[in-house]
């Protein structure tokens, strides 16, 4: 059951625009220490630019390395963002409310901070276009370009199919946003502020048409973006699985394999942020231990079957018996520094959190939740980085092939870089949009009431 | 001539209902009047006309725009510098496919997110009558677009129903 508390339109209105109104007192001092790690990655990036891929760790047999890892791990997190808000929103559940705008801007700057990973990767990032089928008379000037992208190749479908996501969640978010930029515009004094939010709104003024569409427009999104959202993880698994010479890689689990964990990874991200925006912003109100026990009961069954999908994974590998294979695995449990990591990823990505989940005290406490599944993301970010490195660094019959990883400051700064990116990303977007839609908050305060039944008053929730 | 606007403040849901019947009562069209409210109230609270949406045609005109797009772009450029590579044939229809699934789905969003706009009647550049507290303080505004002659009896009417106070503004 959940708590009630009645509040009032104007109560509602001032509690989540106050921080668009004003400037929290930690603000600016958060957003510039965000801005100097962001420096510091930008600073190397530049150098990486200069002296080119050598600077980084990545070198004969392993070319994938800390970018590859944290572009899987940030499209993963960006896409529970948008996997809670769309079926929390298809299935109309009540708890979705002060949820989905958050998991939706997660969703967006994850997948921003997704896509910076192979700008940093790649070796001339001046030649991005390379990738789109604009024909030559756009680009005269690049004379090398004569060919069309190959479609056959994975590496054109992930920036297709990652493109295709970016968009439809930028415009999902800016759709479901309308109304309450209307608020804000309706909120602040005159000045250049009132004239970009005006234009923002579009005149959005409230009238039953509006609301109509604001009621349909997200559900038949939502129906579209999920999906998108099934076919990009397993597009970025196919990077690895159509790859049959990488023993670890060419695997028929992988599509599913990616797509649970990716939700595991991603609603975990979520209840991160939500138990930072309860602490930052004190939204207590709003967001209540019903919710964090409501995705923390979500969880245990997503890290479940993502358990179980990793358990299969390995059946699968194993099974065939085949020494290359056999030799991998090996690697990754047995060979220090793997073994170690192996059995990090193991007990964050898995044990620790989801047997601290079963315990009701655990799931009701957003403390608890923020610290859990912080560790569960930890598991998911070496979860790849154990796909990707030892699979590579694999020991082959030729000698001269055998190799080792160590990511180098430049890489280390860039991975520092997309998370201060995105916490920060989400911190500015709160100062200018509210991150819990009030108009969602106003209208659920509205279809609840208290009801007795005996002696005891109980929560309900009338729909239409 | 010029439309005027006309706002009537409401704090209580019937009273703005009374408001919309004595409107069409004094023979203002429904087309003339509108309800403005600071969130979603069920279809009909305010005996409101049931605005009729065709929202749900947009995704799949989208979806034969990106198939088509992606037609284009996968066949078309392949078949503009048939390169063979890995012996694969220049039309391979699988990897075709996640093009084709991906573009589908690209346009059916883009042309829904345009629809919704469209049934929305948005952007909408003057917007007459309007009062901020609508969507501040969860007012319910009536708002009603007529010939000037016409306002001052509308306005007299919202008065009558209950507004709390009305305003006037211009409509395009």
């Amino acid at each position: 059951m959940q708590e009630h508390q009645q509040l009032s339109d104007s109560e509602i209105t001032e509690d989540l625009t106050a921080p668009v109104i004003r400037s929290a007192r930690w603000f600016w001092s958060v957003v510039g220490s965000l801005g100097f790690i962001m420096l510091v990655g930008i600073s190397g990036y530049i150098y990486e630019l200069y002296s080119g891929l050598g600077v980084t760790g990545v070198q004969r047999p392993v070319y994938w390395g800390a970018y590859i890892t944290n572009f899987v791990f940030w499209i993963g997190i960006s896409h529970a963002g948008i996997m809670v808000s769309a079926i929390l929103r298809l299935t109309q559940a009540e708890w979705k409310r002060p949820i989905t705008r958050a998991a939706e801007v997660l969703t967006l700057f994850s997948l921003i901070a997704a896509l910076s990973n192979i700008m940093f990767h790649v070796g001339r990032p001046w030649r991005i276009y390379w990738i789109t089928p604009l024909p030559p008379i756009f680009i005269g000037f690049d004379f090398a370009r004569g060919i069309w992208p190959n479609v056959r190749s994975p590496f054109v479908w992930d920036p297709v199919a990652v493109g295709t996501y970016l968009l439809s969640t930028i415009l999902f978010v800016y759709t479901c946003l309308i109304p309450d930029i209307a608020l804000v515009r309706d909120k602040v004094k005159a000045g250049p502020a009132k004239i970009i939010y005006s234009i923002l709104a579009l005149g959005f003024r409230g009238t039953p048409r509006q609301w109509k569409v604001q009621g349909t427009a997200p559900i038949l999104l939502s129906a579209l973006v999920l999906p998108i959202f099934v076919s990009v993880h397993s597009i970025v698994s196919w990077d690895f699985a159509v790859s049959i010479a990488v023993e670890g890689w060419h695997s028929t689990i992988f599509a599913p394999y990616f797509i649970i964990g990716a939700i595991h990874s991603g609603v975990s991200g979520v209840v991160t942020l939500m138990a930072g925006l309860l602490w930052l912003y004190k939204l207590d109100k709003y967001i209540k231990p019903d919710h964090f026990d409501a995705i923390g009961r979500l969880l245990v069954v997503v890290a479940t079957i993502w358990f179980f999908a990793l358990f299969l994974e390995w059946v699968y590998a194993l099974y065939p018996l085949e020494d290359p294979e056999i030799a991998l695995r090996n690697m990754q449990v047995s060979q220090p520094p793997w073994s170690y990591l192996f059995i990090v990823f193991l007990l964050t990505g898995f044990f620790i959190p989801v047997g601290a989940w079963l315990f009701k005290s655990v799931r009701r406490n957003p403390m608890w939740m923020f610290f859990t599944t912080i560790l569960v993301n930890i598991g998911m970010w070496l979860e790849r980085f154990l796909i990707i490195v030892p699979g590579l660094s694999r020991r082959t019959e030729l000698s001269f092939n055998w190799g080792t990883y160590t990511p180098s400051l430049v890489e280390i700064g860039l991975v520092a870089f997309t998370f201060a990116f995105v916490i920060c990303g989400v911190l500015v977007f709160a100062r200018i949009f509210p991150l819990i839609p009030p108009f969602d908050i106003k209208e659920g305060m509205r279809f609840r009431h208290v009801i007795k039944i005996g002696k005891k008053n109980i929560s309900a929730v009338v729909r239409e | 001539m010029a439309n005027k606007s006309v706002l009537g403040l409401f704090i209580d849901e019937n009273e703005a209902g009374d408001a919309l019947s004595s409107l069409r009562k004094a023979k203002y069209q429904d087309n003339e009047f509108e309800v403005m409210t600071g969130t979603p109230y069920p279809h009909g609270t305010f005996g409101e006309a049931h605005p009729k949406l065709r929202l749900h045609r947009f995704p799949i005109f989208g979806a034969v725009i990106g198939f088509t797009v992606a037609l284009i772009i996968t066949v078309g450029t392949q078949l503009a510098y048939p390169l063979v590579t890995g012996g694969k044939p220049v039309l391979s229809i699988p990897p075709m496919l996640v093009i084709f699934y991906e573009m589908t789905l690209l346009f059916s969003v883009i042309v829904t997110v345009f629809g919704a706009l469209f049934e929305s009647r948005l952007p909408k550049i003057f917007m007459g009558a309007y009062d901020e507290r609508i969507m501040t303080e969860g007012y319910i505004g009536v708002v009603v677009s007529v010939p000037i002659d016409r306002i001052p009896k509308a306005e007299q009417i919202l008065k009558k129903s209950g507004a709390e106070s009305t305003k006037r503004g211009w409509e395009e």
